[in-house]
């Protein structure tokens, strides 16, 4: 099917604003100005945007440890999350979760996830919700995750109880410091998904197109009542596992080369320009527009107000 | 009133609970049972029959027959209830908790403060635990203290049929995630349960005995015991103001305070290890905030600092016991300071 010109232009600007959102952040963490732990999601903008085009607000995900781009593919708020990011209380989890547990479960994002590999049980909660509300559930893996005993439950349950969830899992090639071809003891990721009795499929997810079109038949099939699938997204990271990682596991020349011929959302403007679809100046004003929003959540969240040590009990329950 | 044993007071509530509201469902391993299996589903209705008939009665979307895997029973009611339900996740037995920590410790306690308030998520879960069974080391653990060191979580530990209809009411309703501690001995405990709605709001403790000589604090199968060892001391003419926590967080702190001060001597009875546990909590409680009242030291009774054992005269020494508090409380009353 045909996207629409506002599909194709929505879906560049979900991608660029992913990739400029990663990239300032990079460039902030290296002044100092962030604290914490952050690990970038840059490079693999055309898994999250290709997924989370297809989802409304009924639908749920749940992230990774890598969360940024899954929330603002599924909608959440740029500039509170960039205000959550510094920690301010006017975030969109008032300062308490910052990078590792930004979410907003008003949208149907459940949570990027400090721990890896806790994500895919809780998809499989959200699972039984859709399954009543005749909705989706995502539960998005790196090739790390998959290896945890609980993403093999998840799947195992999932196929059980004939839920509709998909496992998204999205190769990098790196989980953490280690490489995919040393931790993934099976031929694949799909293979292995297989093995556990449900669909499973790979695309292409340096390419927008390739994933969004299998993910429409994964969620007509899983919405069907035909049980869980999962996808296999072969797709890079332009940074290290977290801010500050010297990546001396990667190739000589690897990030450079991975910029150049590897890159989605240079792979997007190629296509739809040369399919004539949109036209490069199309997709400049979108940078633009975008380069502007990044900047004002940054200068925002800069003066956004600070918690105090009053907040700290704040939450902790809703009655106690 | 009715006369019901605990394990009817479960599925009965369950059963009334899920009747009013749909949103409601119920996960965990064979509390149906039989499913894919020659005899068919039903066989069991969980194996401390604390859910018979709740799948016939509001099907399998409701009443959720998992396999064995802890980790995605507790993620399963999480994300459940993260998205709109409320969700009652049984562990077969306690001791299976090491399996599914993270989902208990590092997601559901912690999303609510996680995500800035925004988020719900109202889970309930059931964990059959305790000695008495001689159920080994991996069958038979007491795990309250950790759990109630667990900032996020609620703890609560019946030890009457009254109480666990109303204290489990309450447990579903709540929208903050509840850990919710069935001691297996008690199963079989029959008392008079109320009619119709009964909650019991938590952080309120439950007068057992009154008295103004020792208070003594318990929890779970405890409770028994220390009530039988009071009415022993009552025949010396010792009078024990006897507590049971009903629930360990929230704590009923100024219920355990005002009978300190009275009484001006405390004795804890608790089924858990001593170390960094319930007993030294709430040690540490009346030492810091009612110095003064004591007339001596306080006095502990708890399992040892050792794995629970087997073989039935193990287990018993293991355990505390009537003859133990009697002897700790005696032990007070003959205190003289230096």
């Amino acid at each position: 099917m045909q996207l629409s010109r506002e599909a194709l232009l929505q879906a560049y600007r979900q991608m660029k604003t992913i990739r400029m959102f990663e990239e300032r952040l990079h460039d902030e963490i290296a002044l100092g100005e962030i604290a914490g732990f952050t690990h970038l999601y840059a490079g693999q903008e055309a898994c999250a945007v290709g997924v989370c085009e297809h989802l409304g607000p009924k639908d749920y995900i749940i992230s990774t440890h890598r969360g940024h781009g899954h929330c603002i593919a599924k909608g959440c708020d740029v500039l509170d999350m960039m205000k959550e990011i510094y920690g301010s209380t006017e975030g969109l989890c008032k300062g308490k979760g910052g990078s590792m547990h930004i979410a907003d479960v008003n949208v149907g994002m459940l949570g990027a996830n400090g721990i890896v590999g806790a994500g895919a049980p809780i998809a499989v909660g959200a699972g039984i919700t859709a399954k009543s509300n005749g909705t989706v559930s995502i539960a998005f893996s790196g090739d790390g995750a998959c290896n945890q005993g609980t993403t093999f439950e998840a799947m195992n349950m999932a196929v059980v109880l004939k839920l509709p969830v998909i496992f998204v899992f999205e190769n990098n090639h790196y989980s953490e410091h280690t490489g995919e071809a040393y931790a993934v003891g099976a031929e694949s990721m799909t293979t292995r998904a297989a093995a556990f009795g449900m669909k499973a499929i790979k695309a292409n997810g340096i390419d927008f197109f390739s994933v969004y079109e299998a993910m429409r038949e994964l969620i007509e099939y899983c919405t069907a009542g035909n049980g869980p699938a999962s996808i296999e997204l072969d797709c890079e990271r332009f940074y290290g596992h977290f801010e500050g990682d010297p990546q001396r596991y990667r190739g000589e020349g690897e990030l450079d080369r991975i910029r150049e011929e590897r890159d989605c959302l240079k792979t997007f403007r190629a296509k739809v320009t040369e399919a004539k679809l949109l036209k490069g100046g199309d997709l400049d004003a979108v940078d633009k527009e975008v380069a502007d929003l990044i900047d004002r959540a940054v200068e925002e969240a800069k003066a956004a107000a600070r918690p105090t040590a009053n907040d700290v009990l704040e939450d902790v329950y809703i009655s106690y | 009133m009715t006369q019901k044993m605990i394990r009817d007071v479960i599925r009965d509530t369950i059963d009334e609970e899920m009747a009013r509201d749909d949103s409601l469902i119920m996960l965990g391993e064979d509390i149906v049972g039989g499913n894919g299996a020659p005899g068919g589903p039903e066989a069991i209705g969980g194996i401390w029959s604390t859910s018979t008939g709740l799948w016939a009665k509001y099907g399998a979307d409701r009443v959720i027959d998992t396999p064995i895997s802890e980790a995605a029973i507790i993620g399963a009611a999480a994300g459940a209830a993260l998205t709109g339900k409320r969700a009652i996740a049984e562990i077969m037995f306690a001791d299976f908790i090491g399996v599914c920590m993270d989902q208990i410790w590092n997601q559901i306690a912690k999303f609510r403060y996680m995500f800035g308030g925004k988020s719900r998520c109202p889970v309930v879960i059931r964990m059959p635990w305790g000695g008495g069974f001689n159920a080994a080391p991996q069958h038979s653990q007491s795990i309250h203290s950790f759990v109630t060191a667990m900032p996020g979580l609620k703890v609560v530990m019946p030890s009457t049929p009254a109480d666990t209809k109303g204290l489990l009411t309450q447990a579903i309703r709540d929208d903050d995630p509840v850990i919710f501690l069935e001691h297996k001995a008690l199963y079989g405990v029959k008392g008079e349960v109320p009619d119709g709605e009964y909650l019991i709001p938590f952080g309120h403790a439950r007068q057992v005995t009154q008295g103004d000589d020792i208070t003594v604090l318990a929890t779970g199968m405890m409770v028994g015991f220390a009530e039988a060892a009071a009415a022993q001391l009552a025949e010396d003419g010792i009078g024990c103001d006897l507590l049971d926590l009903r629930t360990t967080s929230p704590l009923d702190e100024e219920a355990i305070l005002d009978s300190v001060e009275r009484t001006g001597r405390l004795l804890i009875v608790d089924e858990a290890p001593p170390r960094c546990s319930l007993a030294t909590d709430l040690s540490a409680l009346v030492s810091s905030k009612a110095f003064a009242s004591l007339k001596s030291p306080i006095e502990m009774v708890t399992a040892p600092h050792s794995p629970v054992p087997f073989a039935r005269e193990l287990e018993s020494a293991y355990l505390p016991s009537p003859e133990r508090i009697v002897a700790a409380a005696s032990k007070l009353m003959a205190y003289r300071r230096g």
